[in-house]
């Protein structure tokens, strides 16, 4: 159904992997079927959505808008591969600590997305922050308090914790 | 820095959800996460007519298929029916004598993969007769429409009728009298997270359920009786739910019935996920309705009079429709003050997806429309719409008092003057007189409405929420619940509870979320009853823990148990706090020092039923809450006047009396969600697109949903009630906001504008035709 099968390489969380991948099976079925990592949200497969945002690259990209085989040799980053062991990352950290979490299903995705826009724009203004997760549907939060935690999480970056 | 309330250790303040962490990292697992060992892949055949009757199924081809595993069609379940009551069981597993919507389930396969079950749900032969279809509810209630359900003539699903007062002498007494007709929209639920499961049968008598459910002692109900298997049995186990917010993960869909049935044939685990298509064209929806709105006013703007009449399109199935309807009506009499109301709610069957309950339920309908209205007659008078409104809201009642509307609903406390008064504040109100202001194409203003939600709901079925505290002799703690936290955060403040009452630390508790072989009965998640009565429930369950280790306590300090008291794990003689140990010591005295001592707190909730009863909704009296929200809002909009297109602005407030905010930042998210998604979201983008049945939107990018850089920072204020009826005073939060957001909106556009738009969404061409009916108009005048 899905071509004969290619050889892939890529990096995930800095982690090297060589799979064997069909030519149009997405990244993020890779992700979640192959590699194990749930964490990537699959919401609604038409690129949307925005939960099974990882970054690529240190771009936020939707995993299921691309071809597993477009990421190859490339460095994707999926939530799980934020956490410094028991230490959250600072967007993870603002996140939690400023109650922005409700479902918790959006989450992964926007944090992905925050942590892509913070790489390029440490400084970025609140149309910024609203601008970069527009892509990221929530559902029951109403986005308030995760645009306030991503721009905690930017001074807290800023000032090198 | 987020305020706190009251003098309490734990709640009151902000406390981090217990969640969030798993969530953050991305730990959390989902139904979709869920994979077991030899797992097999179910998909769902579909009609492809809205309204045919099935003549015959021919499944041996795919039968045929290599990798298929199982086929099942309605056939299998032996003729279960299955609904919301009793008296409501009109829907089969998967039907067998006709489809009533477009893409219902006809039948099901189960293969070694997704793309396998997908080739063989194609192979399988359906051979329809195409029927007539009714696609709304005026077509639906023509003399000789065709029927949904033959046995049920006229195609009603569900009508009430009830009269309080004397409506027709109120009109005729009234100085003003208006009627408007306002139509609301249908409205997917909003969820990101598709419906997904995972059935499993460890033996031919044992059967488990992993799915993506909000309320998941409806399936372990559903599915005793289908299987005929005791309930010790029927075990559900609750992943994360990915949002809510009523209908679909409440009870049953396909793929649940597919999962259980197709595991149950092949002896292997059985995953179906939805896609995004599955989900948007089949599942439940918030229904469309048409509510027109009388009422009669004094001089000065009191309100002596409502009738409300409410025709709904009920789709294909019955499922909640008659609390839906329960819920449009009864509420009414509440924010404010209403001496006579008259009630006619009409809901029909028609050849859409069914509808059911959502976020706001019920109330959202009649609020929107009666609130807006007041804003209209305020224009009439002369009177100002908060002052309006001040007028006639609801008072607040002395302790121990209970204000009791006309339809003998019972309120012992209500905020909403506070509310409104707070938002008019912060706003600005009187400053900006209704906020208008106009800058080349683009005209700005503000507007206010109010409105209430019942919280602690309670249905004429099992009610009682319960929980049971284990105390580990080491002092940690175990809280079993049967209740679901889909994102509200009730899963913090039930532990948070739990913590205050026991004198320990939030992070001392262990939540387990539900495991029905475990965890003791709850109704489920909705009609914003989970904190209030599961926070009840932690409150006893909690004393009871307490009162075995008072006890014991007592005992070591000499000391009668009423003398002695834990706070922040310290054990202590109230009188001489010198006289104190540990809370871990205390734990394992009782443990090792009394003879057999485990310590097992346990408690459910009586609060809202033993004192108030229950509805009785044919006469559409009595509470369905246990207490009731109130709420304020004003939502700034800025409109385009050359496209119509209406955004809005920061200029939004939310004033809520959510009683006393057990974890205040959780209240406001609750309210700034409730508010924006499925508020606002009626009121400015969502709406299916119909064509006979057919669902010409069913993607996200086609059906609008609200978005990050389009949402208002909309502010929340805290209004403390203490009521009564919820643990340490609290009511629910986040219903509403979204039943005060569409009206707000609105009137906000109104002020703008002077166009009014009765028929939501308020979409860019309506606004634009709108006010170019009125430029037209002005011009006629001229």
């Amino acid at each position: 159904m899905k071509g004969k099968a290619k050889e892939l390489e890529l990096t995930v969380n800095g982690k090297p992997y060589k799979l064997m991948v069909k030519p149009k099976t997405l990244l993020v079925e890779v992700l979640r079927d192959e590699l194990k990592l749930t964490g990537t949200k699959t919401g609604c497969r038409t690129s949307s959505c925005g939960a099974c945002t990882v970054n690529i690259d240190g771009r936020a990209v939707r995993s299921c808008s691309v071809l597993a085989l477009q990421a190859n040799g490339r460095e994707v980053i999926t939530i799980e591969g934020l956490a410094n062991g028991e230490k959250l990352h600072p967007i993870q950290e603002a996140m939690v600590e400023h109650g922005a979490i409700e479902c918790g299903f959006c989450t992964p995705g926007m944090v992905m997305s925050a942590r892509a826009l913070l790489n390029e724009n440490p400084k970025p203004t609140r149309e910024e922050v609203r601008e970069a997760i527009q892509g990221n549907l929530c559902a029951d939060e109403g986005y308030v308090k995760y645009i306030e935690a991503i721009e905690i999480a930017a001074e807290k970056m800023r000032g090198g914790q | 820095m987020t305020e706190t309330f009251g003098n309490y250790s734990i709640i009151g303040k902000a406390i981090p959800r217990v969640d969030a962490r798993a969530k953050v990292t991305g730990e959390a697992k989902y139904a979709a996460d869920i994979e077991l060992p030899n797992m097999l892949w179910g998909q769902i055949k579909r009609s492809p007519y809205p309204h045919a009757r099935i003549l015959n199924i021919d499944t041996s081809k795919a039968e045929r298929l290599p990798g298929v595993k199982a086929v099942t069609t309605g056939k299998d379940f032996g003729g279960f029916k299955w609904g919301w009551s009793r008296e409501t069981r009109d829907e089969e597993p998967f039907t067998t004598t006709k489809v009533r919507y477009l893409y219902e389930g006809v039948a099901a396969v189960a293969a070694i993969d997704e793309e396998t079950a997908e080739e063989a749900c194609d192979l399988i032969e359906v051979e329809y007769e195409p029927l007539p279809g009714v696609f709304d509810p005026f077509e639906a209630m023509k003399p000789g429409a065709p029927l949904v359900h033959e046995d049920r003539p006229g195609n009603m699903c569900v009508e009430y009728h009830w009269s309080f007062g004397d409506v027709e002498r109120a009109f005729a007494e009234s100085h003003l009298v208006r009627e408007d007709t306002f139509q609301t929209p249908r409205m997917a639920k909003g969820y990101l997270e598709p419906p997904a499961v995972v059935a499993h049968w460890p033996d031919p008598n044992h059967l488990v359920f992993q799915g993506a459910k909000g309320s998941p002692y409806f399936p372990y109900r559903i599915l005793s009786r289908l299987f005929n298997l005791p309930l010790s049995n029927v075990r559900i186990i609750q992943p994360f739910i990915g949002s809510d917010f009523g209908g679909t993960k409440n009870d049953m869909v396909h793929c649940d019935y597919a999962a259980v049935m197709l595991a149950k044939k092949t002896g292997r685990p059985v995953k179906l996920v939805y896609t995004e298509f599955d989900e948007l064209t089949t599942c439940l929806r918030r229904h469309p309705m048409w509510i027109t709105v009388k009422t009669g006013v004094t001089r000065d703007g009191i309100l002596k009079a409502i009738y409300l009449k409410a025709i709904a399109d009920g789709g294909a199935y019955t499922r909640m429709s008659p609390l839906t309807m329960f819920l449009t009506g009864s509420c009414m009499t509440m924010p404010y003050k209403l001496p006579n109301f008259k009630y006619d709610g009409l809901n029909y069957f028609s050849n859409n997806p069914s509808s059911a309950a959502m976020r706001g339920h019920g109330l959202y309908h009649s609020r929107f429309a009666a609130d807006v209205q007041m804003d209209m007659i305020a224009e009439e008078l002369g009177i100002d719409p908060v002052e309006m409104r001040l007028r006639n809201a609801i008072e607040n009642p002395a302790p121990g008092k209970v204000y009791e509307t006309v339809n003998e609903v019972h309120v012992a406390s209500c905020g909403v003057k506070e509310c409104i008064e707070k938002v008019a504040e912060a706003v600005n109100w009187k400053g900006v007189k209704s906020g208008k202001r106009v800058e080349g194409d683009k005209a700005y203003a503000i507007g206010i409405a109010a409105a209430t939600y019942n919280s602690g709901t309670k249905l004429s079925a099992h009610n009682a929420c319960a929980a049971v505290i284990r105390v580990c002799e080491d002092g940690s703690v175990n809280y079993l619940t049967g209740a679901s936290d889909v994102g509200q955060g009730s899963d913090t403040v039930t532990c948070a509870i739990a913590a205050e009452v026991l004198g320990i630390r939030l992070e001392d508790i262990d939540l387990k979320r539900v495991d029905t072989s475990f965890t003791p009965v709850d109704p489920g998640s909705y009609g914003s009853r989970v904190t209030v009565l599961a926070g009840q429930a932690a409150i006893n369950a909690a004393q009871d823990a307490k009162r075995q280790l008072l006890e014991v306590a007592a005992q070591q300090f000499g000391v009668k148990a009423e003398e002695v008291e834990i706070k922040n794990k310290q054990v202590f003689v109230k009188s001489n706090p010198a006289k104190n140990m540990s809370w871990e010591r205390l734990v394992r005295t009782a443990c090792y020092e009394t003879p057999g001592k485990v310590i097992i707190g346990r408690g459910y909730s009586t609060q809202g039923i033993s004192l108030l009863g229950l509805a009785d909704f044919s006469r559409g009296v009595g509470d369905i809450g246990t207490n009731y929200s109130f709420t304020a809002q004003a939502v700034g909009v800025e409109v385009d006047t050359e496209t119509g297109m209406v955004k809005c602005t920061d200029d939004s407030v939310i004033a809520h009396d959510c009683g006393f905010p057990l974890n205040p930042p959780a209240v406001e998210t609750q309210c700034q969600g409730g508010s924006y998604h499925q508020g606002i979201a009626a009121a400015l983008y969502e709406e299916f697109k119909m064509d006979k049945g057919q669902t010409l939107n069913p993607n996200l990018v086609d059906y609008k949903r609200p978005r990050a850089y389009e949402a208002p920072m909309t502010k929340v204020e805290h209004v403390i009630t203490n009521d009564p009826y919820g643990p340490f005073g609290a009511k629910e939060a986040s219903e509403g906001s979204c039943c005060s957001a569409p009206p707000a909106l609105v009137s906000a556009i109104y002020n703008a504008t002077g166009v009014w738009i009765k028929n939501l969404p308020t979409e860019p061409e309506k606004v634009f035709w709108a006010l170019k009916a009125k430029k037209e108009k002005g011009k006629g005048k001229k």
